[in-house]
């Protein structure tokens, strides 16, 4: 940080002895500095307003400005690709989802970084890297936790069984309530609880040498835990067209007695002015599993460095502004994203404002990355096309299974 | 000679359809060197591209796409036809049902597949209405006619508006002739209304066609893309490209350009007379009122 500072202000003198000269140059030292725009996402954008005004506070030379992308991830990726091609240096610094890190280090859209990785969690660095360089740095991370009603529930369940031995003996009492729901729509959301479910049976949608394993039986019996699921109603018939929101809704208005979500559910499930029915009488727990405590798939965003920014050392420094230990913490103080430095989650302080963070810090440390691939949008495609075929029962298990395995195989090559 | 106008439709018409062309033959973006980085450049693919439009996901969106269109032009007409018959009538209030009927095709397309989206919703009005416990917006034949109710409430008052303007301009004097005659509501309709208004109902049924054939954004708002039972050709398009498959994107553009193409000169072939006949009348009358002057 002070060695940053110090560059900052070399820099500032070095431009201030230019102008003094005879040439009216009052270009920056290098063509590496000056002013830079970061692309952000809608989300949190007052938060992260924040750091960017204490960064311009502490760089009049290197302001920094906010442009926000489309909300939907999508669109999102969308525009920056659009901005690669045409290589534009329209967005200098990028926020970028933690899936599309390989897909756009491979395509040489952003710059390798060399920067400081100690303090955050070893998982989310995973997955900012490339072919083992870092290609970004995270900066938004989570996983799924398990919702649940204290209200019925004693102890959250450590496995799928004993989830279905609480919902046995709680839901006869309960009118119009289901078991459990997650993400199933046909959207990127799929990919994640299936991926969840695989890797919470012990097994990995991909291995270490990135080879495909949906026939192994971990990923067997997880999809066949999720197509029971919904045959025997456990998982409610309407939880296919879940999305992230409307499984919340259903959870704040008591038809769910256990729901995966990220940790964004908590603030507006606790709101009491009436809009969640279960504020005060609900916890999160890490998520079960097959044989005991289940393995979440890790979401988040990360920071990355445009190949076509005219001031890549400015951003480079952005990103490590942001990233730091700092102004982390002051962001944490203002806003419920998970982050991804350790420290937070030990914080008695953050603790106190984030009761989750424990239970959190447990899941995101035992959550696994979804398939890096450079083609990740035809990876994801393939795992939606069989997961949403097993699970509405319109494909097999096995059948559905080893035809994944069959799509995936050139696709990650 | 280069007119204004033919430069303008060279750079906004033929170049883009050119350049997809080209595309449709290359292959870019899909070959990874020894170090992980993709090959920059683009190869000539010959018609690998083209390989999808004989495979089932290709057919499946056609077959959307077709029937989409059939059903909801067809819907349309006739609906359209029936709020135009209201809206001529001169009663208190016309003026604001006017405004009324027209709300629907004022409101943007994705804004009305949200409001569709919560109306169809699991726990939302239609089930409630009916009474029912329809997954609507869950891929399979409930989201087809979920589309198809969606599209329809948002695009008849267009062929309404249409087709009113074709109206208007039907003399009242026919209309009292048919009255002496002692013609029969319907009759007057038959014979009347609708062989004068066929040139205005005529344009309504192309644009809607046209319009129809690359449907896009209600089904990916209302049910979500890639599900197989609303993906239509332009859905399909954006999904390749989305995945930055340009190559068979291009190749599936060209294709739905060849299909609309195809339906529009069919169109204009079979009904072209009743569409044309109007101008030409007009313009030899036109010349008939030139001569008259000058004689």
């Amino acid at each position: 940080m002070k060695a940053l500072h110090v560059t900052a202000a070399a820099l500032a003198l070095g431009a201030g002895l230019a102008a003094c000269g005879s040439s009216p140059s009052p270009q920056a030292p290098t063509q590496e500095r000056g002013p830079i725009t970061f692309l952000g996402g809608k989300f949190e954008a007052e938060s992260v307003q924040k750091i960017v005004d204490a960064w311009n506070a502490a760089h009049p030379q290197e302001k920094a400005s906010v442009v926000l992308l489309p909300e939907s991830a999508d669109e999102q990726r969308r525009k920056l690709i659009q901005n690669a091609q045409t290589k534009s240096d329209a967005g200098d610094v990028m926020l970028i989802d933690a899936v599309w890190t390989s897909e756009f280090a491979a395509n040489r859209w952003v710059e390798e970084l060399k920067l400081d990785t100690t303090g955050f969690l070893p998982t989310t660095i995973e997955t900012a890297k490339y072919r083992d360089k870092l290609y970004a740095m995270p900066v938004f991370t989570g996983t799924g936790l398990l919702y649940y009603r204290t209200d019925l529930v004693k102890q959250p369940p450590k496995t799928w069984a004993e989830m279905k031995k609480i919902c046995d003996e709680v839901l006869p009492k309960q009118k119009g309530m289901s078991c459990y729901g997650g993400q199933f729509d046909k959207y990127e959301g799929l990919t994640v609880n299936f991926s969840e479910a695989v890797a919470s049976a012990g097994g990995e949608l991909l291995d270490a040498s990135g080879q495909p394993q949906l026939t192994s039986e971990a990923a067997k019996q997880a999809a066949r835990f999720l197509a029971d699921a919904f045959k025997s109603g456990m998982i409610p018939k309407e939880a296919i067209t879940y999305k992230e929101e409307e499984g919340r809704v259903a959870f704040q208005e008591g038809k769910l007695l256990f729901y995966r979500n990220w940790a964004y559910g908590y603030e507006a499930a606790q709101k009491t002015d009436g809009s969640s029915k279960v504020a005060g009488k609900f916890d999160v727990a890490p998520i079960p599993g097959l044989n005991g405590p289940g393995a979440g798939t890790l979401g988040g965003n990360n920071l990355a460095v445009s190949a076509f920014s005219k001031h890549k050392q400015t951003a480079r420094d952005f990103v490590a502004f942001m990233t730091s230990a700092e102004q982390i913490k002051a962001f944490a103080r203002t806003s419920s994203m998970p982050v991804p430095r350790a420290a937070i989650y030990d914080d008695p302080e953050m603790i106190k404002k984030y009761p989750y963070l424990p239970a959190l810090k447990e899941g995101i440390l035992a959550a696994k990355p979804r398939p890096k691939a450079v083609r990740y949008g035809d990876v994801t495609a393939a795992i939606q096309e069989s997961a949403y075929a097993i699970i509405t029962g319109a494909k097999p298990v096995d059948q559905g299974l080893s035809e994944l395995q069959t799509a995936l195989g050139p696709l990650l090559k | 000679m280069l007119s204004p106008t033919l430069l303008v439709l060279a750079l906004v018409v033929f170049y883009p359809l050119v350049a997809a062309m080209r595309e449709s033959f290359y292959e870019s973006g899909q070959r990874l060197d020894a170090d992980g980085f993709v090959v920059e450049g683009e190869w000539f693919a010959g018609l690998a591209n083209y390989a999808g439009v004989a495979q089932q996901r290709f057919i499946n969106a056609a077959l959307n796409t077709t029937l989409f269109t059939v059903v909801t032009v067809s819907l349309e007409v006739v609906l359209g036809m029936a709020m135009a018959l209201v809206m001529r009538r001169a009663f208190r209030g016309r003026a604001f049902l006017r405004a009324s009927i027209l709300v629907p095709w004022a409101v943007p397309t994705a804004v009305a597949g949200l409001m569709w989206k919560w109306i169809f919703q699991a726990d939302g009005v239609a089930n409630a209405l009916l009474g029912t416990q329809i997954l609507w917006t869950a891929d399979g034949p409930w989201a087809k006619l979920a589309v198809i109710v969606a599209d329809t409430w948002k695009t008849a008052p267009f062929v309404g508006l249409l087709v009113l303007a074709g109206l208007q301009i039907i003399p009242a004097e026919v209309y009292e002739a048919a009255r002496v005659d002692g013609a029969t509501p319907w009759q007057t309709f038959r014979r009347v209304t609708l062989p004068l208004v066929k040139p205005a109902l005529l344009v309504a049924v192309l644009f809607r066609l046209m319009d129809a054939l690359r449907i896009f954004d209600l089904p990916y708002v209302l049910v979500g893309p890639r599900k197989q039972s609303v993906e239509t050709l332009s859905g399909l398009i954006w999904d390749e490209a989305t995945r930055v498959h340009y190559g068979p994107a291009s190749a599936y553009g060209t294709a739905l350009f060849v299909y609309i193409a195809v339906i529009a000169f069919v169109f204009v072939k079979l009904l072209g007379a009743d569409l044309l006949s109007d101008v030409r009348e007009r313009r030899l009358s036109g010349r008939r009122e030139g001569n008259a002057r000058v004689a």
